[in-house]
């Protein structure tokens, strides 16, 4: 008998053993809904799936009755906006801050400690602050997620710059390099990757802040409709919805990571 | 005319421990001056002083007849061990780099009739060293042999004076490593370098350069091995040496290597 540890599935073995639990999991799922139905027809909790599908039916391809808009789309519109201007800045000002505290040792000793301290502070307790500061439209939606994910990022680039070998600094040197010019051809470059890498592990906290910040002052959004229907039991609604926001973050990470093959091909261990 | 290099009493201790004590040499233009040494007996530290990347704790080092500056600089070209290249450029791009750094500006990014010229000169030397089949490779790409045939090619587009080299091909195959001697030393007389270089391959170091130096405590201390530093015990001729004094040194550096 082989031991376990040197047992491994071949290829077709694999992809049932990775589809087996979400089977399991929808036939559950049926199953429990089937029995809550059959029990009482206007039970909220599990609906069926043909309930589901005329929830969207309803929300994605009937202009509501209210505003005439297509709801799903126009949430997802906005969301994605936000999500992606937050992340954008984040991105930006992650990887300014880490590159030069990690490269240049005068401005690494003035700001990493301030650093350290704000990425210790829970973005969403600075929520109401940035209300009461940007009031409640879109920009401090925006803001919240900046703020949320730019310490994670700037740190980790931070760490990233410094692994750069010293080597490589010193060689662009032999040859007479400056400040600027290792800066830009030499550290910059190599920092990208890294920076998807990154903003792959922060948008899953970036999601956080915007259904947060969705759900706490908003007139549309995914998070804000699936708090909105809440108070109507709509299970029908959020149920989709949450599947819909888990793709697009599915989406979102291989495409990035897709980028990142596309983009770098020097970079060996990257773009997984 | 001052020497070249000049060591004056040098002396370098990290804290108790010392590393180098009173080191007096001096070096003439064009040299190709090759070092062994147990391991961790200074070395690269010595290599680093004339780097710019490590200052000495006493007396004095002297290029010119001025200290050394404590930068890296274009007069001292580099070649380590590992990492020496940019794993983000191609082969070509790794070299034309070299004539990018060379002139002012912020981006080090070459436009235009510059970026044509540096082309050619890059193209040129990545032939005389045997990368001409791989200009549009990546690093990760190139075996060890080719890496450092490419550290070397921008080492030497950078136009310096004094080449560095720490080890160079200790990570590479035996079989590689002659031909590397070969191109090492075309260069050192077609580009009139004076060279230093660091091995732990005796032979080597006896039969490549032109001078010699080994790299040894002159006393010890069993219970306190910090306590007193390596100099230069052997700086010999290339050339004038027997069997009998390589076997001499190959003696004084294997047991201490056996402990190691
Ligand atoms: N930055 C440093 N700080 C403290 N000790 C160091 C440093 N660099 C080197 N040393 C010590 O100096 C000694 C010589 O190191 P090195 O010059 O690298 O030896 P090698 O001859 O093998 O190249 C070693 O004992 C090492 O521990
Ligand atoms: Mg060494």
């Amino acid at each position: 008998m082989q031991r376990m540890i040197n047992m491994a599935p071949g290829r077709s073995l694999n992809l049932m053993l990775a589809l087996l639990p979400f089977a399991l999991l929808l036939l559950l799922y049926i199953v429990a809904s089937d029995a809550r139905l059959a029990e009482n027809a206007n039970d909220k909790l599990l609906p069926s799936f043909a309930q589901m599908g005329d929830a969207v039916q309803r929300m994605a391809f009937e202009p509501s009755k209210r505003t005439g808009e297509y709801l799903l789309w126009v949430d997802t519109a906005s969301s994605l906006t936000r999500l992606g201007l937050g992340v954008l800045i984040a991105a930006v000002l992650g990887l300014l801050i880490g590159m030069l505290t990690g490269a240049l040792p005068m401005i690494g000793a003035g700001v990493s400690p301030l650093l350290t301290v704000i990425s210790l502070v829970p973005p969403l307790a600075l929520l109401p602050v940035l209300f009461i500061v940007f009031g409640l439209g879109e920009l401090s939606k925006v803001v919240l997620i900046a703020v949320g994910i730019t310490p994670f990022i700037a740190r980790d680039i931070q760490r990233r710059t410094e692994e750069i070998p010293a080597e490589q600094l010193v060689k662009a040197q032999t040859l007479g390099a400056n400040t600027m010019q290792i800066l830009i051809r030499v550290v910059l470059p190599q920092l990208l990757p890294k920076l998807i890498d990154a903003v792959r592990l922060s948008l899953g906290a970036g999601w956080l802040f915007l259904i947060a910040a969705e759900a706490i002052a908003s007139t549309d959004g995914l998070g804000y409709r699936i708090f909105l229907v809440r108070r109507y039991l709509s299970m029908d609604v959020i149920l989709p919805y949450v599947a819909w926001i888990t793709l697009l973050a599915f989406l979102l990470d291989i495409a990035l990571a897709w980028l990142s093959r596309r983009l770098f091909p020097w970079n060996t261990q990257g773009g997984r | 005319m001052p020497p070249m290099i000049q060591a004056k009493n040098l002396w370098k201790t990290y804290g108790e421990n010392v590393v180098l004590e009173g080191l007096n040499v001096t070096v003439e233009e064009g040299e190709f001056i090759t070092m062994v040494g147990t391991s961790g007996c200074g070395k690269s530290t010595f290599l680093n002083m004339l780097l710019g990347t490590q200052s000495c704790s006493k007396g004095e080092l002297l290029l010119d007849g001025q200290p050394i500056p404590a930068e890296p600089g274009p007069d001292r070209g580099i070649v380590f061990q590992q990492y020496s290249v940019f794993p983000h450029m191609t082969v070509l791009e790794n070299v034309m780099a070299a004539k990018a750094f060379a002139r002012k500006g912020l981006t080090g990014y070459l436009f235009g009739s510059a970026r044509r010229e540096a082309k050619e000169e890059a193209t040129a030397i990545l032939n005389q060293v045997g990368l001409s089949h791989a200009l549009n490779k990546y690093p990760h790409e190139l075996s060890g042999g080719m890496k450092q045939r490419l550290a070397i090619a921008q080492a030497l587009l950078g136009k310096p004076r004094i080449l560095l080299l720490d080890e160079p091909f200790g990570a590479l195959d035996p079989g590689i490593r002659a031909d590397m001697h070969e191109l090492v030393l075309n260069l050192w007389r077609e580009h009139k370098l004076t060279v230093f270089m660091v091995t732990h391959d005796l032979k080597e170091g006896f039969y490549l350069g032109t001078r010699l130096w080994v790299f040894d405590k002159l006393r010890q201390d069993p219970q306190a091995p910090g306590a007193y530093g390596a100099s230069i015990t052997y700086d010999l001729a290339v050339g004038q040496m027997g069997k009998k004094i390589y076997e001499e040194i190959d003696d004084n550096l294997r047991p201490v290597v056996e402990v190691v």
